[in-house]
């Protein structure tokens, strides 16, 4: 008798979610089967990875990645077009740093904007992340969402702490919203059911489960990715079918090993080389647990990255 | 947990005023009900409808099927009406249940009917004499049913074992009987044999006020044994609450602070 390969079938489905608009706009989730086992469902969607870049020049970031881009990054229009045209960005995302109390903390009119002036230059969809400042985020986020009406964007991060007013805004300006909880399954749960009881839609909601580095955490993250797509695709658990976003580049870029220099550890090799490495092998690990989407930072780590998707699809 | 929800029933006055009138709101209504309240079945008890079964059941099938978009479970032991009920059956939500077939000769129709619609079938372990002792011998009928099944091309994983409840106020040592039948079902097969009960059961001829404790409680045993399926009230919610709350601890449910309200 031949040899049958054995399927295991879900019954759940993770949510299409579609951002953007025209045509280029993008759809991630959609797969009723485990990362990449296209053999055991269907998978109409492959994992999508967006260039981030930031409202004031990335002066926080190690030498290797603030190289990328030195001579674009001066202006978040300059770099946010030099992603789209040059590097064949599919999605950017737009981190609000300069609103952080603690750095510039340039109001929320500011940061409209900004977004407003991203938008006018790009035709690829947006991400829109706050500071990562709970009080200020509620006040930053609803401002970008209204400066960003139309264009269907994703914003974020709504979070235990601030969702109401975000989840108020991007209802109001039809955004895709990313709710994000800190590597607890149970809490990212909740987070995604009080959202939907505000009346948002569960087809609009990305599910940051918190990324983490190599070697800082990442099974952590990895575990919490899967459990979550176990739950919504085996125990057909509706509130765990969002998509799952991986924020790579921040957490990987300032951990010692993509930092530290040649001369400190030679045995660790070039700088270049390990800090994209880092990221590049950081976002791969997501993708295996499940992330439809990245954001990154390094062109090399990405080209990588949609390297080693093209190959798993 | 399957939940087949228990309430559309001709023992209830109200159901049996609006089958009789004819009159579908009320089924529906309560079919509705139970829909939004988790039931994956909705149980369709016409009794032995000896006059006009077949229309009865046509009727009934049509009427909740036009407002609840799930499958029936069709109780009754008139085989023509119950073929008429497979018949009108909207298997675009889901196969229809059968309710029941056991180990009497004159329930052997139930499992041809069966394999001719393609339905789902809820076995009695009982046979022509008496009830059943114990587990073992819950088994060895089941054993005896799961064999004519196949006869009848009936797939095993279409079959629901259900193995009596007995009210616990008059036969008390059948309780733990039963939930012992529903772990040994489970070894008659691999993959394992589905199991069903109808809950209330347990509780019938107790104190009213003590019926929904004893519900409860019966429940959760019977899900820690494996339980597949409970034709039980999804409108009780502290037996939702229960159920809910037992898939947490069995790891069926994810937990977050709001479970009780998905």
């Amino acid at each position: 008798m031949a040899y049958v390969v054995p399927k295991e079938s879900c019954s759940g489905k993770v949510l299409n979610v579609d951002f953007g608009k025209g045509n280029k706009a993008l759809n991630i989730g959609g797969e009723n089967c485990l990362p990449f086992l296209s053999f055991e469902g269907e998978l109409p969607n492959r994992p999508v990875i967006a260039y981030e870049i930031q409202d004031i020049p990335p002066v926080d970031w190690p030498d290797t990645v603030q190289n990328a881009y030195k001579d674009v990054s001066g202006d978040p229009v300059t770099w946010a077009k030099y992603c789209q045209n040059e590097l064949k960005a599919k999605a950017i995302a737009l981190r609000l740093v300069s609103t952080h109390p603690d750095r510039d903390n340039h109001s929320a009119e500011d940061a409209a904007i900004t977004i407003k002036d991203v938008l006018s230059a790009i035709e690829v969809p947006l991400i829109i992340l706050g500071s990562n400042h709970i009080e200020k985020d509620a006040t930053v986020l609803v401002a970008a969402a209204e400066a960003a009406s139309g264009y269907n964007c994703i914003i974020g991060k709504a979070q235990e702490g601030n969702y109401k007013t975000i989840v108020a805004a991007a209802l109001a300006h039809n955004h895709k919203l990313i709710a994000m909880s800190e590597l607890d399954i149970n809490l990212a749960k909740q987070l995604n059911i009080l959202i939907t009881q505000m009346g948002f839609d569960k087809e609009k909601l990305i599910t940051d489960p918190m990324c983490s580095a190599l070697g800082y955490g990442l099974e952590y993250t990895y575990s919490v990715m899967e459990r979550i797509r176990l739950a919504g695709l085996m125990q057909n658990d509706a509130t765990m079918q969002p998509p799952i976003l991986g924020d790579v580049g921040m957490y990987v870029w300032k951990v010692k090993e993509t930092v530290a220099s040649e001369s400190d550890v030679p045995e660790w090799g070039t700088l270049a080389e390990r800090g994209v490495a880092w990221e590049a092998m950081t976002a791969t690990g997501m993708i295996i647990a499940g992330t439809n989407l990245l954001i990154m930072r390094h062109p090399k780590a990405i080209e990588t990255v949609e390297k080693t998707i093209a190959e798993l699809i | 947990m399957i939940i087949i929800g228990e309430k559309i029933s001709v023992i209830a006055k109200k159901v049996r005023e609006a089958m009789n009138a004819r009159d579908p709101k009320p089924i529906q209504e309560l079919a509705n009900a139970q829909w939004k309240a988790g039931a994956h079945f909705i149980d369709v008890n016409t009794g032995p409808a000896e006059e006009k079964g077949e229309e009865l059941m046509t009727w009934m099938v049509q009427s909740i099927q036009a407002e609840v978009h799930a499958p029936l479970c069709l109780d009754t032991t008139n085989a023509s009406a119950l073929e008429a009920g497979l018949k009108a059956h909207n298997n675009q939500w889901g196969r229809p249940l059968i309710n029941s077939t056991s180990n009497d000769p004159e329930r052997f129709g139930m499992l041809e009917l069966a394999a001719k619609y393609n339905a789902q079938i809820v076995a009695l372990t009982v046979g022509k004499g008496g009830l059943p002792a114990d587990a073992e011998e819950r088994c060895g009928i089941a054993a005896e049913i799961m064999a004519r099944a196949a006869e009848f091309g009936v797939p095993l994983e279409d079959i629901f074992l259900d193995p009596l409840i007995l009210q616990v106020c008059t036969t008390q040592d059948q309780a733990m009987h039963s939930i012992k039948a529903i772990k040994m079902f489970q070894e008659l097969n691999d993959p394992p044999m589905k199991t069903v009960v109808g809950l209330s059961n347990i509780s019938n001829g107790v104190p009213k006020n003590m019926r929904g404790l004893i519900d409860r409680v019966y429940l959760t045993l019977l899900m820690y044994e494996g339980l597949t399926a409970a034709i039980m009230n999804p409108l009780d919610k502290e037996l939702m609450d229960t159920l809910k709350t037992t898939d947490v601890f069995l790891g069926k449910t994810l937990y977050a602070h709001s479970y009780l309200e998905m």
